[in-house]
């Protein structure tokens, strides 16, 4: 058993003996009951580097969003020298290449991305690395498109699967970066080395050939840790001793990850409640004062808020704004009832306050009714004034997932140091639709993309009629896009593993596999159309339908009508059912979620025109969110047909998205706060999983698309599905997206 | 006006509410949360109603208290202990019948209910009297409108005098019955300085108004208008200043009684 001085003062047994961050948690934490009378304001240091921070955005905004780029470097653990903002004032360092913003590049993902993304912003990548990538070492990209059947290339290019991890990182996997704190890295490669020397009997299966290849590596990066955090003069090979160190450690192997990974969602975990504990630590024996916890908590977090990757043009027409989604969970409760609200969480939501509004880390409050309400509150009015909190329902996760899980993406939960997810885009279900309508023909490019059934051929659509063909259709489908993503996270394991993340993951990982879906709510009010309405198809010359004419009116998922919601849990119901019938990659748990991100620009593009009314290429509505205009009873009634989702069909998130204009939420700022508590307490009491709430009225943003550059909208944050962005770095069409959507207001 | 009645349920008639639109989020309009039913119809012509389409009879929902009742239930979780239904429209008091069948069911499953009204129906003669005493017995709450306080302005400003409403006040004051008072401050109307006090000295002779509202005149429903093709009454009119807002608040602030 180990024992280190820097565990003085630290409870509980079990903690010691084996790698378990858990334990240590709910043995020493302390539960805060207080408001937020305590909290301190931004330090000296903390608005100077913030400024010098804003300077190098408005730089980078003037180039085009690009602040500086490797052409020449590798990216990995040790590539870098250490890199500043202003060593002399930075409590917390370390940065993902040797300069602030400077994106790294990073070619296992995809040689070609890597390449593309410097010549959009105008540098000339490394002739030498091109060689090397193409004629020497294969990328992931390479791989799966050395493997893709003709039938996978026709649905990715006609987009009724799309956002497929196949040209970069796959992301989503968070270490338990924890435990570098709590153990320091040597601890750690001891246990990975029993875990290797346990590793098979000595029969050389694939899995076992596969898994002592992983753990080498995994011995490799935590060894590179090391030698990186040297570089910035810290021996993190022992346990941190206090919580600057803890805060700095675990930020070190938080780093490693973003060295080495340009994954869609790099995820930092739940780290709150365990920062805590150091902090109470340190505050008790006077080590630090309240304003210096502060400063390490915001100095931490704009590490945070300066994690870049470097994206091409279509991955930023998915993913606008450029997101990382450097999640940051906080709040929840322990399955032995107490909640995990600590001074922590409040000072980590106070940076929204310390450093104003920001997309990054992407805030998420574990919520419950049970928290307690001076929290509620508080986080609550944070989010009345900054649009930059999203909030998930804790009651449904805790029983799937225990206490100690994160956010790892935009929505999704996966289980810290224990879990690892393969993430795997979204199926077009509206779309979907039209092929069984279709006979399998896509509506846009006329190709026959998906199998070719009986085309539906009569005038008016005949609900028993549609839906046979839709099931078929979807069960074609659910089975090309596993079998898709199958070859995927293959080729992403064998050229492109994340060996940093999963060396702070428990040897015997378990793994999720999380698909998901887009168009929901066109198809469930497409459906009710045909069934509720009569539907006329309109079709070109080739009797392909390209339009459809409604007569009457139908019930639209969105009003907390039943007719239109439980075609929605059927549908949903439906889909996960298809995709569990098929064998996954390492016998993953097939997951989905209805989530489509800002894609659902780009999928609506590539969609035709619906039958509930939809014109072609309009965008579809994000997420689980009802359709434009569709919603003709408030706000509560639309959160009301969401939260009937049931999210046990729906483990990879259900995402929400909701605006609401300040007045109709109340008169004053305190009113607001209060109402927006009994909205979530109402909403997650129903069942429901997650909300992004923003609190501003439809002018601000016509205002801001008008004038971007007006200070107060450098960083005016809003929250998009499952993730916040600064609304001047959307598109034109996203922002008229965004504008478009319901703003909930009543005269 | 005649009520319509409809099923034949628990061995009386029910009668139907005509509803202009169910609003689940009403953030402002009674205390907590409130479930904001419209009614349809109005007697009252106002320049600045942004709700124009409930003046006209066409296109509306029918509805019994319990069906609508039943519906509303699924809002609960949201009402904490403050929350419950806005009974608003349109001019709810034209529909008395129903919204006393609708309150007296609301009581009976422990909903707290409120009014929003301008009172313009409000008369002393019976049959309609007694039914709004007995309609004030299962309400908790109502939100008045006083829209004018001189009677002159008040009917170019609404199409009738405010005698009756001044007398809805003072009745309720009467009985006791809680009122918040809401004034939609409209420049050049009714935002002078004596038309506030005016107003300001009536509420202070009642002895029931907990709170008082000024609400800045908006032009958010004026697309209403154009939609039903009806000329703008108060065209041109800006919406209130900072300043004016603030004086109107300062004189029609009340002091709660301790």
């Amino acid at each position: 058993m180990a024992q280190f001085e820097a565990w003085a003062g630290f409870k509980g047994k079990r903690w010691q003996t084996e790698v378990n961050t858990r334990d240590f948690i709910q043995n020493n934490y302390t539960p805060y009951d207080g408001d937020a009378s305590f909290l301190a304001e931004a330090t000296e240091a903390t608005d100077k580097l913030w400024g010098q921070l804003q300077e190098l955005n408005k730089e980078a905004r003037k180039n085009g969003g690009v602040y500086d780029m490797d052409t020449d470097i590798v990216s990995s653990i040790t590539s870098h020298g250490p890199g500043y903002l202003n060593k002399d004032l930075e409590q917390i360092v370390g940065l993902q290449t040797d300069k602030p913003l400077k994106r790294a590049f990073m070619p296992y993902g995809g040689i070609r991305m890597a390449e593309e993304s410097c010549e959009m912003y105008g540098y000339t990548p490394s002739p030498e690395l091109h060689k090397i990538f193409t004629t020497y070492h294969k990328t992931h990209n390479q791989g799966v498109f050395d493997v893709y059947t003709p039938e996978m290339r026709a649905a990715r290019k006609n987009k009724i699967i799309t956002g497929l991890p196949d040209t970069y990182g796959r992301g989503r996997i968070v270490g338990d970066y924890r435990r570098i704190a709590l153990y320091g890295i040597d601890f750690l490669i001891q246990e990975k080395k029993k875990d290797f020397a346990n590793c098979g009997d000595g029969t050389m299966t694939d899995d076992v050939i596969r898994q002592r290849e992983e753990l080498a590596d995994q011995i490799k990066a935590l060894g590179e840790m090391k030698v990186m955090a040297q570089s910035y003069g810290f021996d993190i090979s022992q346990p941190a001793k206090n919580a600057k160190e803890a805060v700095q450690w675990l930020y070190f192997g938080y780093l490693a990850a973003i060295k080495t990974q340009n994954g869609a969602a790099m995820s930092i975990g739940r780290v709150s409640t365990f920062i805590d504990i150091y902090m109470q630590r340190d505050l008790a024996n006077g080590v630090i004062t309240e304003k210096e916890a502060q400063e390490i908590i915001d100095h931490f977090v704009m590490k945070l808020r300066m994690v870049k990757f470097a994206r091409i043009q279509s991955y930023n027409e998915l993913f606008s704004g450029d997101p990382v989604w450097a999640t940051l969970s906080i709040a929840g409760l322990g399955v032995d009832g107490r909640h995990m609200v600590t001074k922590n969480d409040y000072r980590i939501l106070h940076t929204l306050e310390t450093m104003g509004p920001a997309p990054e880390p992407n805030m998420t409050v574990l919520y419950s009714k049970r928290l307690p309400e001076s929290f509620r509150t508080y986080a609550a009015s944070v989010s009345v004034k900054t649009s930059s909190i999203q909030y998930e329902n804790d009651d449904v996760m805790r029983v799937v997932w225990g206490d100690d899980y994160a956010i790892c993406c935009c929505v999704s939960a996966t289980q810290v140091g224990k879990e690892m997810q393969f993430f795997g885009a979204r199926a077009n279900l509206a779309k979907c639709l039209l092929y069984a309508i279709n006979g399998g023909v896509d509506e846009k490019t006329k190709v026959q993309v998906g199998p070719a059934y009986r085309p539906i051929t009569s005038e008016y659509l005949d609900y028993d009629e549609v839906m046979k063909a839709y099931d078929v259709m979807m069960e074609w489908l659910a089975g090309l896009y596993v079998n898709t993503l199958n070859a995927i996270q293959y080729m992403h394991d064998k050229y492109y593993y994340e060996a940093a993340e999963l060396a702070l993951i428990d040897t015997d990982v378990r793994r999720t596999f999380a698909t998901g879906i887009a168009g929901f709510s066109h198809a469930i009010d497409s459906l009710c159309a045909i069934k509720y309405a009569k539907v006329k198809a309109i079709r070109d010359e080739n009797g392909i339908a390209v339009d459809y004419e409604i007569e009457g009116d139908f019930p639209r998922y969105g009003n907390d009508d039943d007719r239109a919601d439980e075609i929605g849990i059927w549908l949903l119901k439906e889909f996960i059912t298809k995709v569990k019938k098929h064998h996954t990659y390492r016998n993953a748990e097939p997951t989905t979620s209805i989530l489509t991100i800002t894609s659902n620009v780009v999928y609506g593009k590539a969609t035709g025109a619906l039958p509930d009314g939809r014109p072609a290429g309009e965008p579809l509505s994000p997420g689980a969110n009802p359709s434009y205009g569709a919603e003709k009873n408030g706000l509560l009634a639309s959160l009301n047909s969401v939260a009937k989702l049931p999210y046990e069909y729906a483990l990879d998130g259900i995402s929400n998205t909701q605006t609401i204009n300040p007045g109709a939420l109340g008169n004053t700022d305190e009113e607001r706060s209060k109402q927006l508590v009994k909205v979530m307490d109402g909403y997650f009491a129903k069942g429901a999983h997650h909300l992004n709430v923003n609190v501003f009225g439809t002018e601000k943003l016509i205002d801001c698309m008008e004038h971007p550059e007006k200070p107060e909208y450098a960083n005016f944050t809003i929250r998009v599905s499952g993730y916040a962005v600064k609304f001047i770095d959307l598109t034109r069409e996203q922002q008229m997206d965004v504008i478009k959507r319901t703003c909930h207001k009543v005269l | 006006m005649k009520p319509s009645v409809s099923f034949f349920r628990k061995g009386i008639y029910m009668i139907q509410g005509r509803i202009h639109s169910l609003e689940s989020f009403g953030g402002s309009d009674g205390p907590g949360i409130r479930y904001i039913i419209f009614l349809n119809g109005c007697s009252l012509r106002c320049r600045y109603c942004h709700n124009p389409d409930t003046w006209a009879k066409n296109d509306v929902q029918l509805f019994t208290a319990d069906a609508l009742l039943d519906k509303v239930e699924n809002y609960r979780e949201y009402w904490g202990e403050e929350g419950g239904i806005t009974v608003s429209g349109g001019e709810p008091l034209l529909q008395i019948d129903f919204l006393l069948e609708l309150f007296r069911e609301a009581k009976k499953r422990g909903i707290h209910t409120c009014i929003d009204t301008s009172a313009a129906p409000f008369t002393r003669e019976e049959p309609w009297f007694s039914k709004f005493v007995e309609l004030m017995k299962v309400t908790d709450l109502l939100l008045l409108d006083i829209k004018h306080i001189d009677s002159e302005k008040h009917v170019w400003l609404t199409g009738k005098g405010n005698e009756n409403i001044l007398d809805a006040a003072r009745f309720l004051s009467e009985i006791g019955k809680p009122v918040w008072i809401r004034h939609v401050l409209v420049p050049g109307v009714n935002s002078d300085r004596e038309s506030l006090e005016k107003t300001a000295e009536f509420i202070g002779s009642l002895k029931n108004v907990e709170r008082v509202d000024v609400l800045p005149y908006h032009t958010l429903g004026v697309f209403k208008w154009e939609e039903l093709g009806i000329p703008y009454g108060l065209e041109g009119t800006p919406t209130p200043t900072d300043e004016e807002l603030a004086l109107a608040r300062e004189i029609l602030s009340i002091r709660k009684e301790a």
